[in-house]
């Protein structure tokens, strides 16, 4: 009180008195997005997800750089090689990074290739310097690499498989297919789903009973049956990349009834409120009502919906490929890697031919933490 | 009731009757057929007698007619070479590999299947719900972390993979044995209690793979339920009279929470269904799952066909069952179809 009276200007401001700026730095003031992004980073979880799935996605155009050998690179001489260590200090003595050679000695009794590490000679790794030749993108061509492995070396991080591939290259050009695929498939089942539901919650009628009985029909089938039957539809003299095309098509068109659901939900909803009615009686048509009115109003739903199911295409695209039904070689993905772990064998003898589940799993968890902050973003009431 | 329950019934045929004309769709797509293909490989073998009794099955079958009256003749609508035999006169057709009715092909198959999915949906209940309500009771204690963790693990590890892992170290530790549904000497003999017993060991592990990624899922939603119910003013009120915590849980909150746990059986068939097929092929459990992959790689389309509608009806009719179940349950639902 006493501040007050010491500073009368407090009482009667000069200036005239402006709405907006009293507003200013409310809660009300914040736009629907600010106050969305605001929510969200909130979500420590959703936040740190977002951030390796941007990281993730970074590395797709990098693949051939980043990557140390070719994807079909064979070294005949390194079978199902074990992981090879990076070490830092030979000897006691700083080196930098190097590798110790191996060298495979078959054991005449199990006929399992032995892998014997030669501990005197270290071998430094080179760094962005000249490697496997690729064409990048497939448009230009290079033999730059990030890091290469020793002269006369190997550098096998995650060990080589049954043709002595590299399979930390091979998954790295993997993460490109696998972690494109689930957002092509999303992209067909949000559009699918938008127009469905759209046209179910906006009409009504007999038209939401037609896709609601659609909607049913097709979240009846047990996706995997459906899926090989499609998959084994696709003409098999077809090209490694329309089979690509053919199996994200597959995975969108079955995607769709979950998302037109959630928003014919939403739109049913919103129908009623008062602003829709304002935009149709001035005359606005109904592509109009929904693009402009509708659609921004739980779009941000939509989007975390539509994150929650990418994860289910990258297993499935993983699951039908491990099956063989899925990609075929030489289209690398996480999925075609692991259909060659699967035999008990590799379980036993080779287990690092199952590392290409790791990429998997942290996409996949990574989406759904992701996905779940979004959603509590975009719906604050629940 | 009555009246809801023949309701259902018939959108449940209808149903069926839609599935069926989307599978046959879908199994025609690939060019050719089994017999076509077959022929052409005889013709360029010179075989003249083969192409003969192929090409007599095509008549034989109605293969040389339109897609649309192959359609109808498959399902039994319409009459066939040999009059009315389809699916709903219970003839499921002749498979082309193997040369012998598909009945007789899938055989015990199909009961195993049922077997096995029923195995993991009990599975996913009997684990979810005691996990789901401890973890709502004990909110943000350590087990309910714990439970979080693995709820989202088993969310994202592929079931096929967990099957090939957990395979091999359930025999190295505690002597299950790999693959199959029972042991190699029972295959033939009929069912007595030794080969029941191996049944229920060899079940073990396949019910825990395909149960697993449902049971991460149902716990995830029960605990939400849960704790919506757990904050409302009338569970305030039940403790507030003194109703002990056991029965004031129980009695009126749990209810509650269970009614979207039925009706999502809905949604957790298909999967569990799915999940059941993909794990089949990976332990080459004797279900339908190997048969189907194999039949669509050659083309026998009845027999693909008959495995497509079995595993569809079978989660037509697990909807069907759930419906029933949350009318039962719930007065609201009871009353209003009335």
């Amino acid at each position: 009180m006493s501040d007050r009276i010491r500073d009368p200007a407090h009482f009667v401001d000069p200036a005239p008195f402006d709405p907006e700026a009293a507003r200013e730095g409310s809660r009300e003031a914040l736009s629907a997005r600010r106050l969305f992004l605001r929510r969200f980073l909130r979500h420590r979880m959703a936040v740190a997800a977002g951030l390796i799935l941007l990281a993730l996605y970074a590395t797709v155009p990098f693949v051939e750089w980043l990557a140390p050998y070719g994807q079909a690179r064979r070294n005949r001489d390194f079978l199902y090689a074990p992981p090879q260590a990076v070490h830092l200090f030979h000897q006691g003595r700083f080196v930098g990074p190097y590798t110790y050679p191996y060298r495979a000695a078959l054991d005449l009794e199990t006929f399992r290739r032995d892998y014997v590490t030669d501990r005197t000679r270290p071998q430094p790794l080179r760094f962005l310097c000249r490697g496997d030749a690729y064409a990048w993108l497939g448009l230009i061509a290079s033999d730059r690499h990030l890091v290469c492995p020793p002269e006369g070396g190997t550098l096998f991080l995650l060990g080589t498989d049954r043709l002595g591939r590299d399979i930390l290259s091979r998954m790295i050009y993997g993460a490109r297919i696998s972690l494109v695929i689930g957002l092509v498939g999303v992209a067909i089942s949000f559009a699918l789903g938008l127009l469905f539901g759209g046209l179910a919650g906006y009409f009504g009628g007999w038209v939401d009973a037609a896709v609601q009985r659609l909607i049913e029909l097709v979240r009846a089938l047990p996706e995997l049956p459906l899926w090989l039957a499609l998959s084994a539809a696709l003409p098999p003299n077809w090209s490694p990349l329309w089979i690509f095309f053919g199996i994200t098509l597959i995975l969108g068109l079955l995607d769709w009834p979950g998302l037109a659901r959630a928003v014919r939900g939403k739109l049913l909803a919103l129908r009623e409120e008062d602003f829709v009615a304002a935009a149709e009686l001035m005359g606005a048509s109904p592509v109009r009502v929904i693009a402009r009115h509708l659609i921004p109003n739980f779009m941000s739903h939509l989007i975390a919906s539509a994150t929650l199911s990418i994860p289910g295409m990258i297993l499935g695209e993983t699951a039908l490929s491990f099956l063989g039904l899925g990609l075929r070689p030489p289209v690398t993905s996480w999925g075609v890697l692991l259909n060659e772990a699967q035999n008990l064998a590799a379980v036993q003898l080779y287990p690092w031919l199952l590392v290409p589940v790791l990429p998997v799993l942290v996409t996949v968890l990574a989406f759904n933490f992701l996905g779940d902050g979004l959603r509590d973003a975009a719906d604050p009431y629940h | 009731m009555i009246g809801l329950v023949l309701r259902r019934l018939v959108t449940m045929a209808l149903t069926l009757l839609f599935i069926s004309a989307l599978v046959f769709f879908v199994i025609k797509l690939p060019p050719g057929d089994f017999l076509t293909n077959r022929i052409m490989e005889l013709r360029a073998g010179g075989e003249a007698a083969s192409v003969a009794k192929a090409e007599l099955l095509i008549r034989q079958y109605g293969l040389d007619r339109p897609v649309w009256q192959q359609y109808l003749m498959w399902v039994g609508l319409m009459p066939g070479p040999a009059g009315f035999s389809g699916l709903l006169q219970g003839d499921w057709g002749w498979s082309f590999e193997y040369d012998r009715p598909v009945a007789e092909v899938v055989g015990d198959a199909l009961w195993l299947t049922l077997v096995v999915n029923l195995a993991a949906l009990v599975f996913v209940h009997v684990v979810a719900i005691p996990i789901a309500i401890y973890s709502a009771t004990h909110r943000h204690s350590l087990g309910d972390a714990v439970v979080t963790v693995l709820g989202y693990v088993g969310l994202a590890v592929p079931g096929f993979l967990l099957a090939l892992i957990l395979l091999f170290y359930a025999n190295r530790w505690f002597g299950l044995s790999i693959g199959g549904l029972y042991d190699a000497q029972f295959t033939g003999k009929p069912w007595d209690g030794a080969k029941i017993r191996s049944l229920l060991s060899h079940l073990v592990v396949p019910t825990l793979v395909i149960g697993l990624g449902g049971t991460a899922a149902m716990i995830r939603r029960m605990r939400a339920n849960l704790l919506d119910e757990l904050a409302k003013p009338y569970t305030v009120t039940a403790r507030a009279k003194g109703l002990p915590p056991t029965r004031a849980l129980l009695k009126y909150p749990f209810r509650m929470s269970l009614n979207p746990f039925v009706a999502d059986i809905g949604n957790l068939l298909p999967h569990l269904v799915s999940g059941s097929v993909l794990v089949s092929l990976v332990m080459s459990l004797p279900t339908v799952g190997p048969l189907l992959l194999e039949a669509l790689r050659s083309q026998d389309q009845f027999m693909a066909g008959f495995i497509l509608m079995f595993v569809a009806g079978l989660t037509v009719f697990g909807m069907l069952v759930s419906d029933l179940v949350l009318v039962w349950l719930d007065p609201r639902i009871r009353m209003g179809a009335r």
